[in-house]
């Protein structure tokens, strides 16, 4: 339970940070709460580390365009308790607030979150429920990617070496027309998702006229689902579509569930999820 | 000789929710626990283990180790040739016990055994080296399943026992097949107690100081048996017992998994008698889960006989126990103790048993929270529901009808114990009218209808604890005590029991504050250490109060003859009493304080007859018989039928453990002990593969109960004072944990029998009780 | 010898200066390197909490931390938690329930049910309970820790008003 000896570079500039990480030889250390505990167990064994903590400016949360920007240190408590994100997007503070425990939201960050993709982790149901875009930045450039392309399968994303994440952004729902709920069935002992369905919902004379549903701990990867978008027409389909949202995946078996039961929880959880959204609508 | 003010208390102590003397340094960060510990020139031990639970080992290269810089010694199977045996301290007729090397010789058979030891100059240094030791592993087929083990053509554990039978014990009281023969009903059931992780907060660690020119070797070790540990680890080095010294520093947790003596102490003992230096070996969480002994681990057959209104006959059980590849300390005694305790509550005159011991390429059982009670208790409550279910007849009344009276006791039991005193209605009765019992199944019934799985689940339990008269146990079963009054008056307790969280340091403080009628603040309670404290027998088994207590309250008896025989001497008078802390003339009203005597004592310018000068007593306390602890859990759940998940809607515990020295500490013991057996009921369980790995290995993975995950804890207590001891106690350490299981289960088969659901093995996960509801009942 | 890197850093108040690797966590800095036991390791990954303390004012594992990590940072630990011998409210009430048994959970919980009601003056039952989730006790249950911490949050609240 020791890690390997590495080398630590506390960086003070993005610029100083993206050199850094440049020959994609360095791992980036954005909170630690699952690459320390890998390093420990000598099951990751960098060289470098880059300690993204002292680079000013990517620990941020503002509007900008009709979109809320979340800066990559930005860690799940200060998610969790933002009146912004409570106001703009208060399925990502719901979220985050599901998130592990007080300690690990305390450290954990939304960029170091994302970029180890734990297809168990909580944000990328809500993140794909909030048709979320990552900003990746390098030495060179930028590029931004929807969440559904930057999460590639287990542990791993479309992340090119030398490449961080800078930031995530979200869409921003005004006036509580939106609806919205994350709902999960947590591990017993370590608190991740083994399903979790992230949703948000609008209405519009009777009928669903939006909605969005993103499902994590299902599958190898977090996923839109969008059967069931499409199934969900009125309130009253809610059993029906949320009964799609394991159709045609292959889903995740393991000692804390097997297939055939984490497909009907995320069926019992995407109903759930739904329901009370459509009961938040103001 | 002046006159004292005469202080009568107008209580005791003994019966009062006094806060914990402990507590002090352990809210401030400021207690001493084995990993607090530095020394000048420590080194740091890391030990390579197995990654297989079946292999020979083809070659071992530790080169490259030692010639790592800032490593100081790497040993090694071969090295440690001269260390004895880790210690089987169990004996049973034809009890096979496989030799148990500090480290693997040439063969492992488990994973996480030990293989090679690194000690270097720093933990750091230490776990580097140990990655560039080069091991050849020939993996061999290994068995995890005690069941899979005993089918023919098993992979053998232990190569010269293909059948991998370590033992089979039989035992058997009145005429279980006439019984049988004669019942109206037999109810066949088997139950499984899971294998458990003990998960002590503290993980084990040792730490070994040899001072060459004294040939004097200290080991602090976290540990519940601090004195055997120091005898039997002075004969695995061959060192003589007066020079080695064995502390126990503040120890965090133990629930039985520290009631041993594992390789490491011996290996550490070796290793810094090799190096002369002191040296450091602390557990990591990985290890602790698979190294450290687990518990229960049945596999359990039971049938119970009985008439058709509803009164027990007869009990059987076939008891396959999963010893894991090793006996530790107590390894195959822990199933004897189920068998024991079989019985229950219950007048079952006529019971058979039979245990098969069976090795698997797992990490050892042992003794964990209960040890062997639990399985029993879970066994017979079970039981008592299924019967009662065949029989149509109401839980609480089936119980009630087959309790033993209480009017006969002492009560023989058909396992041979002699149950102390009891009155085994009442806990349940009071449990019964807390809930308000009629009512709940009317409420039952209302929800049901509705279509909620509401359940109610009754469990009353004995436990045979406070261990125990030495005939019955391996190593002796009394308890020692010194009390010492030093010239001051101030007072110390010095106990052979070794607490480690159960507050004796506490307890035993307000018995000998009674008894001498001083503050509680002037007396200290010293345990843990062999070189100051006289031999004693170590904190297991609910006995640390039930018989280290007694030691305690027989030395103070013998001190108090002997204070009044100073008070006598000074007051010049042969009619004098001791209380409140004065001797007291009774003809003149003068007193002397024992502080005053105290000084005469040690000043000893005169004597009284036949006494020797200073105020020390010490009493070895033999128990006469066990006691016997009972009480009654209720448990109300209800079961979400889309996920399966259990809620505790509410849990009623009536404990009676004898008289009660301080209800504050009764609690807290009544509280753990539950949510240890919620544990068990609901998410623990150690899971190894099909190839003996640990998939549980971690808390990521092995889920110990959280505040979010257990409910409120409503205790109550009836009080039936034990005859075996003076001061009435059973023990309590265990009881929760041994009532909750079946009363849980029990409550969940309450809710989900309507589907035609008997039976459930542990733990009620969300996934096994929704495929049940999915499948209408039918597993 | 590894190479070593200097850290600035304020414990409990006063300014500590420390020198480690960049691979030894907060938690083995505090206990090994500056010499404050008080803080545990439970687990060694994140999942006890007993080695939890409060850095820049907010709970963390500390051996999730590197303690690189912690330079310029302001930590308490359970040593930092009462003001000489005056015990913390929090501290007083685990006392008067005798919320804990061996102890070696309780330096984390002190400090976290610390920062709750630093922050949250009358947390809920549930609250208390959520905010705990992450600190495991074997020895005691959670009631007695559960009512310390509301008894303890009265007793700031009567000292506040």
């Amino acid at each position: 339970m020791i890690p390997q000896e590495f080398e630590y570079s506390a960086p003070t500039s993005l610029e100083e940070a993206l050199h850094l990480i440049s020959d994609g030889s360095a791992k980036v250390l954005a909170g630690g709460l699952s690459l320390i505990p890998l390093m420990k167990l000598r099951l990751a064994a960098p060289g470098h580390v880059v300690d993204l903590g002292r680079v000013p400016g990517l620990s941020y949360i503002r509007e900008e365009g009709g979109k809320l920007h979340i800066g990559a240190m930005t860690t799940h408590y200060q998610i969790e308790s933002s009146a912004l994100v409570h106001s703009r997007c208060p399925l990502l503070a719901e979220t985050a607030a599901h998130i592990g425990d007080v300690q690990v939201r305390n450290a954990g960050t939304i960029g170091g979150s994302v970029a180890h993709a734990d297809p168990a982790a909580d944000y990328p149901a809500a993140l794909l429920a909030l048709d979320a875009q990552v900003r990746l930045v390098t030495a060179s450039g930028e590029r931004t990617l929807p969440i559904q392309d930057f999460l590639v399968d287990t542990l791993t994303t479309a992340l090119e070496p030398g490449e961080l994440v800078a930031e995530v952004i979200v869409d921003v729902d005004v006036d509580g027309a939106t609806g919205f709920c994350y709902q999960k069935m947590a591990h017993a002992a370590s608190g991740f998702a083994i399903v979790g369905a992230a949703v948000r919902v609008r209405r519009s004379n009777g009928r669903v006229s939006f909605s969005r549903v993103g499902i994590t701990g299902l599958a190898p990867k977090a996923f839109r689902a969008t059967g069931v978008e499409s199934l969900l027409q009125t309130p009253d389909d809610v059993a029906s579509a949320a009964g799609a949202v394991a159709d045609g995946i292959e889903a995740n078996s393991d000692l804390a569930a097997s297939a055939e039961y984490r497909c009907q929880m995320a069926r019992v959880y995407t109903a759930r999820a739904l329901r009370q959204a459509l009961a938040r609508i103001a | 000789m002046s006159m004292a003010t005469t202080v009568t208390k107008a209580e005791t102590l003994v019966g009062r929710r006094l806060r914990r003397k402990e507590d002090p340094r352990l809210i401030t960060g400021t207690a001493t626990y084995v990993d607090d510990i530095q020394m000048p020139g420590m080194h740091y031990a890391a030990i390579l283990r197995s990654p297989h639970a079946a292999a020979r080992i083809r070659s071992l290269n530790v080169q490259p180790a030692l010639d790592h810089p800032g490593v100081a010694a790497v040993f090694t199977g071969a090295d440690v040739a001269g260390v004895g045996p880790v210690p089987c301290g169990a004996s049973l007729p034809g009890l096979r016990v496989p030799a148990h090397s500090v480290l693997a010789r040439d063969r492992v058979y488990f994973v996480g055994h030990p293989v090679a030891v690194v000690v270097a100059t720093d933990r750091y240094v230490a776990a580097d080296a140990l990655d560039l030791i080069e091991v050849e592993y020939q993996p061999l087929p290994a068995v995890a399943n005690p069941e899979k083990a005993l089918e023919p053509g098993a992979p053998a554990v232990h190569p010269e026992w293909p059948d991998n039978l370590a033992f089979t014990y039989h035992q058997e009281g009145g005429e279980p097949d006439r019984a049988f023969a004669e019942a109206d009903v037999v109810v066949r059931q088997r139950i499984i107690s899971q294998r458990l992780i003990p998960t002590a907060m503290e993980t084990r660690g040792v730490v070994a100081d040899y001072r060459g020119a004294e040939k004097s070797l200290t080991i602090y070790s976290s540990t519940q048996i601090p004195h055997l540990m120091r005898s039997l680890v002075a004969q695995m080095l061959g060192l003589a017992e007066n020079r080695l010294r064995v502390i126990t520093p503040e120890v965090g947790g133990g629930f039985g998994s520290k009631l041993n003596v594992y390789a490491e102490e011996a290996l550490m003992g070796f290793v810094a008698m090799k190096i002369g230096k002191p040296v450091k070996w602390i557990e990591s969480r990985r290890e602790n889960f698979q190294c450290t002994i687990h518990g229960r681990g049945h596999v359990d057959y039971y049938e119970i006989a009985a008439r058709k209104d509803g009164a027990v006959l007869g009990l059987r059980l076939k008891l396959i126990q999963d010893l894991g590849a090793y006996h530790q300390l107590l390894t195959p005694a822990i199933p004897t103790l189920s068998v024991l305790m079989m019985p229950g509550l219950y007048k079952f005159r006529n019971v058979s048993a039979d245990i098969l011991g069976v090795f698997t390429n797992c990490v050892p059982t042992d003794a964990y929270r209960g040890a062997g009670r639990p399985e029993a208790t879970h066994g017979v409550e079970r039981m008592m529901d299924l019967l009662a279910a065949e029989l149509r007849m109401d839980p609480a009344e089936l119980r009630l009808l087959n309790f033993i009276g209480a009017d006969e006791f002492p009560y023989a039991t058909a396992t041979g114990l002699s149950y102390d005193s009891g009155n085994y209605a009442e806990p349940l009765k009071k449990a019964l009218d807390l809930v308000d019992y009629h009512r709940l199944r009317e409420q039952q019934q209302q929800a049901k209808a509705s279509g909620r799985l509401v359940g109610i689940g009754i469990s009353t339990y004995g436990e045979i604890c406070a261990f125990g008269p030495s005939p019955a146990t391996p190593a002796g079963g009394w308890e020692s005590a010194t009390v010492k009054i030093e010239p001051s008056g101030a007072v110390t307790v010095m106990t052979g029991a070794s607490p480690h969280g159960q507050g004796e340091e506490t307890t035993f403080a307000q018995i000998a504050a009674d008894e001498l009628g001083v503050p509680i603040e002037d007396v200290i309670v010293v345990h843990g250490d062999t070189a100051i404290v006289q031999y004693g027998i170590g904190t297991f088994g609910s006995r640390g109060t039930a018989v280290g207590g007694p030691a305690v309250y027989y030395a103070l008896q013998d001190l108090k003859a002997k204070i009044l025989k100073f008070g006598e001497l000074l007051l010049e008078s042969s009619d004098v009493t001791f209380s409140g802390g004065v001797c007291t003339c009774n003809r003149t009203g003068k007193t002397v304080t024992l502080a005053q005597i105290a000084a005469a004592s040690y000043r000893a310018m005169k004597l009284p007859p036949n006494t020797e000068p200073g105020l020390v007593a010490t009493h070895f306390w033999e128990p006469p018989n066990f006691a016997f602890p009972f009480g009654a859990h209720i448990v109300v759940s209800e079961v979400d039928p889309e996920t399966g998940q259990v809620e505790i809607k509410r849990y009623v515990a009536v404990d009676d453990c004898g008289k009660i020295i301080n209800p504050l500490l009764v609690d807290g013991q009544v509280h753990g002990g539950v949510v240890q057996g919620l544990g068990q009921a609901l998410f623990e369980q150690a899971v190894y593969d099909q190839d003996g790995q640990l998939v549980t290995g971690e808390l990521m993975d092995y889920a110990v109960p959280k505040a979010t995950m257990v409910p409120w804890i409503e205790s109550d207590h009836t009080t039936t004072p034990s005859p075996v001891n003076p001061l009435g106690v059973k023990g309590v350490g265990e009881a929760g944990t041994i009532g909750c299981s079946p009363a849980v289960v029990n409550s969940v088969v309450d809710a989900l029998g309507h589907l035609g659901v008997r039976h459930l093995d542990m733990p009620l996960t969300p996934e096994k009780l929704w495929k049940l509801i999915q499948a209408g009942g039918q597993a | 010898m590894h190479r070593k890197v200097p850290v600035q850093t304020t414990i409990n108040g006063e300014p500590v200066e420390f020198l480690c690797e960049p691979r030894q966590s907060l938690l083995e800095c505090l206990r090994d390197v500056i010499g404050l036991t008080g803080t545990k390791e439970g687990c060694n990954d994140g999942n006890c909490g007993a080695c939890t303390v409060l850095m820049d004012g907010r709970i963390v594992n500390s051996c999730l931390v590197l303690g690189v990590e912690a330079q310029g940072a302001q930590i308490t630990t359970v040593e930092g938690i009462a003001r000489g011998n005056q015990l913390h409210p929090v501290q007083q009430a685990f006392l008067q329930n005798a919320a804990l048994q061996c102890g070696f959970c309780t330096p984390g919980f002190i400090v976290a049910a610390k920062a709750l009601l630093d922050q949250e003056p009358a947390p809920s039952e549930e609250r208390i309970r959520l905010w705990l989730a992450n600190n495991l006790c074997r020895c005691t249950g959670y009631d007695k820790i559960v009512r310390a911490v509301e008894q303890a949050a009265q007793e700031l609240r009567e000292v506040k008003a």
